[in-house]
């Protein structure tokens, strides 16, 4: 029974919000710790940073399992992106949207679009934050008592460049509008709505899309215009 | 007021499965806005005839929007710009004098074109056959409220009954899914006591049934619900989720002749 339901398009898109709300819980913790950096100093955020990473093995196994749901969400979506291109191979010569209870519309068709974006985004920042200089390279505090990763020092280096400060705001604008429809539609895919919870979760969700990526957002410009010195 | 307009129908002509189809135009005038968007291509029709010509083939019954018979893609809406109608219900007063109207067919691979606008929708009778009804001896029907509903379950249920198969919401739907034919049918059974007990194996055999059709996975987006002439709700599909969910953790229905004990 249970491998069977493993291959359904509703299982699929269970999936795909299990997986969803999973990463948006990362995204919310993620943005406040994050916080600590419109703080000013490099001591609140170094301290956030250190108790983080003396966490040790939990976060290890946190790290993995977020990799793990991370490729789920994307395999899976490329899965149903795949079989709903197969389901319709003539295209309309006119497409037009009837509007009142439809949510068609760019954002909404482009998931997979704003998603492999948002992938590029991901591959990127890994490799600039997490894997970039750390103590060996100098990068080093003593916030904790201990030695330990001076990373604002290096969140600051990298928006104080603004080629770096243009891509991560249109990187969070593309994460807004991803989950402008994907919050809303996790509910739906799980089965949590009824007709009357669904117009105060749209905007629910719409909002809490805008207050994820407009806090992400305003950290690389807070930072560039040196507000925090 | 009626009044006729002239307009200019650019549709879809396909002489069969296998060929490749093209777009036609036509240029029709003396429309009376009271003619439903059928009797315009009836119109059409005629003079097609009249000049020797094959007729531009369509679907339709009832015409009076109950059948699911009728549809195609008007400017690039299922049944039309009018919301929660079908073409037979659709009148030419929604059009312009002088406008351009494009024709097609739904398109899904799901639903092959036979010729022009008419399709193969059978895919949703394989659906029901896989799971859409009650498995019961229904002998001779039985008195009314012998079963008693309560009002506002009842009232949901009629809500999705309604649905008549057109597959306007296929044809609307960016993804060219039938999830919101398909909850419509196991929400409308499994909210009712005689369709409830076969709930957990209807849903998945139904959604399985959908899966290999080819149709495509629903991105809630909510196309179908403008596009459904009847108006049927996206509680319908979230539903289906929630019967699909229940259904996974329900206990796996016993082989027919297995012991009981
Ligand atoms: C921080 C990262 C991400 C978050 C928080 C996130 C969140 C979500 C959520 C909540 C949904 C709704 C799920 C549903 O409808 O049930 C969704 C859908 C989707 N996501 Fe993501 N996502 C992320 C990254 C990605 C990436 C990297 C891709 C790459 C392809 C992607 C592709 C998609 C697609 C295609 C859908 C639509 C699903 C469908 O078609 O059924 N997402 N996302
Ligand atoms: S012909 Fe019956 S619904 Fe249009």
């Amino acid at each position: 029974m249970l491998p069977k339901i493993f291959s359904s398009s509703v299982f699929k898109k269970i999936l795909m919000s299990l997986t969803g709300f999973g990463l948006v819980g990362f995204l919310i913790t993620h943005l406040i710790g994050n916080a600590n950096l419109y703080r000013s100093g490099s001591d609140p955020f170094n301290t956030y940073a250190a108790k983080l990473h003396s966490l040790g093995p939990i976060l290890e196994v946190a790290e993995i399992g977020l990799l793990g749901m991370f490729v789920l969400h994307i395999v899976t979506a490329l899965q149903l992106k795949f079989r709903s291109r197969n389901a319709r191979q003539d295209r309309y010569a006119v497409n037009a949207s009837k509007k009142g209870p439809s949510k068609s519309g760019f954002i909404s068709q482009n998931m997979a679009l704003s998603g492999l974006l948002i992938l590029a985004f991901v591959v990127l920042h890994v490799k600039q934050l997490h894997f970039g200089p750390g103590m060996d390279a100098g990068y080093v505090t003593n916030v904790t008592g201990e030695s330990t990763r001076d990373i604002h020092r290096l969140v600051v280096e990298t928006f104080s460049d603004p080629l770096n400060v243009a891509l991560y705001v249109a990187a969070m604008i593309v994460l807004g509008l991803h989950l402008r429809h994907g919050f809303w539609s996790a509910f739906q895919s799980l089965g949590l709505t009824c007709e009357r919870s669904s117009k105060a979760l749209y905007i629910a969700s719409g909002l809490l899309a805008a207050l994820i990526a407009g806090g992400f957002l305003f950290m690389p410009i807070w930072i560039y215009f040196g507000v925090q010195s | 007021m009626s009044q006729n307009i002239s307009v200019k129908v650019k549709v879809w002509r396909q002489d069969g499965p296998q060929a490749t189809g093209q777009f036609e135009s036509f240029d029709l005038s003396g429309i009376s806005t009271d003619m439903s968007f059928l009797e315009m291509l009836d119109t059409l029709n005629e003079q097609l005839l009249k000049e020797g010509k094959r007729p531009v083939e369509f679907d339709s019954d009832c015409r009076e929007g109950i059948c699911g018979s009728c549809g195609c893609m008007i400017n690039g809406m299922a049944h039309g710009p009018e919301r929660g109608a079908t073409v037979c219900q659709l009148h030419m007063r929604s059009f312009k004098n002088g406008q351009t109207i494009v024709v097609e067919p739904w398109r899904a691979t799901a639903f092959p074109v036979i010729k022009d606008l008419v399709v193969d929708r059978s895919a949703f009778d394989r659906i029901i056959a896989a799971g859409g009804y009650v498995s019961v001896k229904s002998g001779r029907h039985a008195d009314a409220n012998v079963m008693l509903v309560p009002k506002d379950t009842a009232e949901k249920a009629m809500d999705v009954a309604q649905c008549i198969g057109c597959g306007a919401c296929v044809a609307a739907c960016p993804n060219a899914s039938a999830s919101l034919f398909t909850g419509a049918k196991i929400t409308h059974l499994a909210l009712l006591p005689q369709g409830k007990v076969e709930a957990a194996r209807r849903v998945q055999r139904m959604t399985d049934q959908m899966d290999s059709e080819g149709f495509g996975g629903c991105t809630n987006i909510g196309e179908c619900l403008a596009a459904c002439p009847k108006e049927i709700k996206m509680e319908a599909i979230v539903s289906m989720r929630r019967e699909f969910i229940k259904g996974a953790f329900a206990e796996p229905p016993r082989q027919a002749g297995s012991d009981n004990a």
